[in-house]
């Protein structure tokens, strides 16, 4: 039937795994199974977390820190191990350097309002400079441009090759003596691309520039290890990683976010307080303000026990055997245009593209009255659109519980979509 | 779900060939809208005399349903006075706003009924609507650029 045979090695045991997934034993109109590929802008979540919360919550459910009680006390051991979890998950150092954020996109903002408050090493001035990348998601992109408008620094950023690579050529004019900060995506959402983060990471020591990961798309799918990385912060969000959401982490080595200030001020963050002034909590209360997600954490801890289980790396190895396969099998539909890298060589498993004639939104209409979802629009990278001079994509994304039948499905949606809308 | 209610041949139709498309001289007003969620973008002009629609000219990127509607728009408007546009206008945006549960009127609204369908999917009315939020936009500038300029 079809040229490309389905792969059979490499894989993950999806039988098992999906059995984990309620959402996904669900049916849509129609009755139509769900076949979701839309991890990259969140993913599904395991019973093993959706329980860990709500046991947290009809059993232990108190504040953390705050109060002396057996539920206060157990409520805090929990929210700690969790952060121990992530910790480990990561491997942090040490479990005070992982902070617990609302999102990837508050844990870089935390980053670069604190920079624009620092003083000393770290205080982000008129020209200095700030280098990021055209193919960052919106939430490293504009909390960048903010801090350089307010300080009147520069932001420089690299470009993207025609294969959706970035453009390096340069790099030693763009990172440079007044490159204060790098922050770079580790794992485009919309190309799929993997960054050279190590040729960076070395680039930007040379110069004495801060180094900040944004490692959304990368934590979920492949094994990470901060302390061997070499960058200074990383942040990351749980509800790409089959956790909850309303929970982030941002990771930073221990020197850096003691030389920062803090981000918000209130409840549990302080160490004392009188009207005439406050002194700061040690790490990691310094910045988190007021009371946290509690139960957030606990659900990320669970669900970093889960894909911990399961192996990060035979995750990745799923995931990239997957992205080839589809890869592969796009090939066979006529106007299809992949934005991104077209082998499945460092590439992660989020595959954007363009078909001749059929607006992203009417693809995925189509796509999911199949049962069949999909994102279309301009996945919060317009920079990187405009890049490729377009306006929108639709993009499939793969997770551990994908199976390379839900791939041909996908593709077969790609042809009743050019038969519906008479391309084909 | 049924996309031949959302797809209707008339979206289709003015999908492929869209009727008054491209930016034309004269006008009082340009606008350009976007819709934040998903990039569609238009930019539109209207041109007004004796509060007559003469002309909406657009240059628009964005799916079938926004597309369609802008076409269908022009249509619709041109000719019109003022008045009797911002009427029109606002049965179609009560129409989109219905959730499929209004009885759309085809001696008011001619190719505009083929919306109905949309209604009944949330996610893309807003896409419907584009076209027209920046004609209103527009006009109601120029209404004010006119009686400021009369006073
Ligand atoms: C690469 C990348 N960075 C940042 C984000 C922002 O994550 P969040 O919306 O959870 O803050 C995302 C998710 O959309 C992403 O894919």
């Amino acid at each position: 039937m079809t040229a490309v045979e389905a792969p059979s090695h490499g894989l993950l045991d999806t039988d098992r795994i999906r059995a984990d997934f309620p959402i996904l034993g669900r049916r849509l109109d129609g009755d139509r199974p769900l076949v979701y590929l839309d991890s990259a802008n969140t993913s599904q979540k395991p019973r093993q977390v959706i329980d860990a919360m709500t046991a947290h919550y009809e059993q232990i459910n108190s504040n953390v820190g705050r109060a002396v009680h057996q539920l206060g006390d157990a409520s805090t051991q929990a929210y700690e191990v969790a952060r121990v979890k992530i910790a480990a998950f990561i491997n942090a150092p040490d479990a005070s350097e992982v902070i617990f954020t609302k999102n990837s996109s508050e844990a870089l903002n935390l980053v670069a309002n604190t920079l624009s408050w620092a003083h000393g090493d770290h205080a982000v001035g008129a020209g200095d400079e700030i280098v990021i990348t055209e193919m960052e998601h919106h939430s490293n992109i504009v909390p960048w441009q903010l801090l350089a408008e307010r300080k009147d620094a520069t932001l420089r950023w690299f470009g993207i090759t025609d294969e959706g690579r970035l453009d390096l050529s340069q790099i030693d004019s763009v990172i440079n003596d007044r490159t204060k900060v790098v922050s770079v995506v580790w794992v485009s959402n919309m190309l799929g691309t993997v960054t050279p983060l190590e040729t960076i990471i070395r680039r930007a020591r040379e110069v004495g520039a801060l180094v900040v990961v944004d490692a959304s798309q990368a934590v979920p799918q492949m094994p990470v290890d901060v302390a061997a990385l070499g960058a200074d912060l990383v942040a990351f969000t749980g509800h790409k990683m089959v956790g909850p959401t309303g929970i982030g982490v941002l990771w930073g080595r221990t020197e850096v976010l003691d030389a920062l200030p803090p981000f918000l001020g209130g409840g549990s963050m302080i160490e004392t307080v009188t009207m005439g002034g406050s002194t700061w909590a040690p790490l990691p209360a310094k910045f988190e303000a007021g009371t946290p997600p509690i139960v957030e954490a606990i659900g990320l801890a669970a669900a970093v026990d889960y894909l911990s289980a399961i192996g990060m790396d035979r995750i990745a190895s799923h995931e990239h055997v997957l992205t080839a396969y589809a890869l592969e099998r796009m090939r066979e539909l006529p106007g299809l245009t992949i934005l991104g890298p077209t082998e499945a060589v460092d590439r992660g498993g989020a595959v954007s593209f363009e078909l001749d004639g059929i607006h992203p939104h009417d693809v995925s209409q189509v796509l999911d009255s199949l049962g069949i979802a999909v994102r279309a629009g301009h996945h919060c990278a317009k920079p990187a659109h405009a890049r490729f001079g377009v306006q929108s994509s639709t993009r499939a994304s793969f997770y551990l519980y994908t199976t390379p039948a839900e791939v041909d499905a996908f593709i077969d949606g790609i042809h009743q979509t050019r038969r519906f809308f008479k391309v084909a | 779900m049924d996309l031949q209610s959302l797809y209707q041949e008339i979206i289709l139709d003015h999908y492929k060939s869209p009727h008054h498309a491209g930016l034309r001289d004269p006008f009082e007003v340009e606008v350009h809208h976007v819709n934040p969620t998903c990039g569609d973008e238009v930019t539109l002009r209207v041109h007004v005399v004796d509060d007559v629609v003469v002309d909406i000219s657009y240059d628009a990127e964005g799916c079938s349903i926004s597309q369609a509607s802008t076409s269908v728009l022009t249509d619709l408007l041109i000719g019109k006075k003022v008045d009797d546009a911002l009427e029109i206008h606002s049965t179609f945006v009560e129409l989109m706003q219905s959730r499929g549960k209004v009885e759309p009127d085809e001696d008011i609204l001619e190719d505009g009924i083929a919306f109905a369908g949309v209604a009944k999917f949330p996610g893309r009315v807003k896409c419907a609507l584009l076209g027209w939020m920046a004609w209103k936009d527009a006009t109601a500038r120029v209404v004010v650029d006119v009686e400021g300029s009369v006073t």
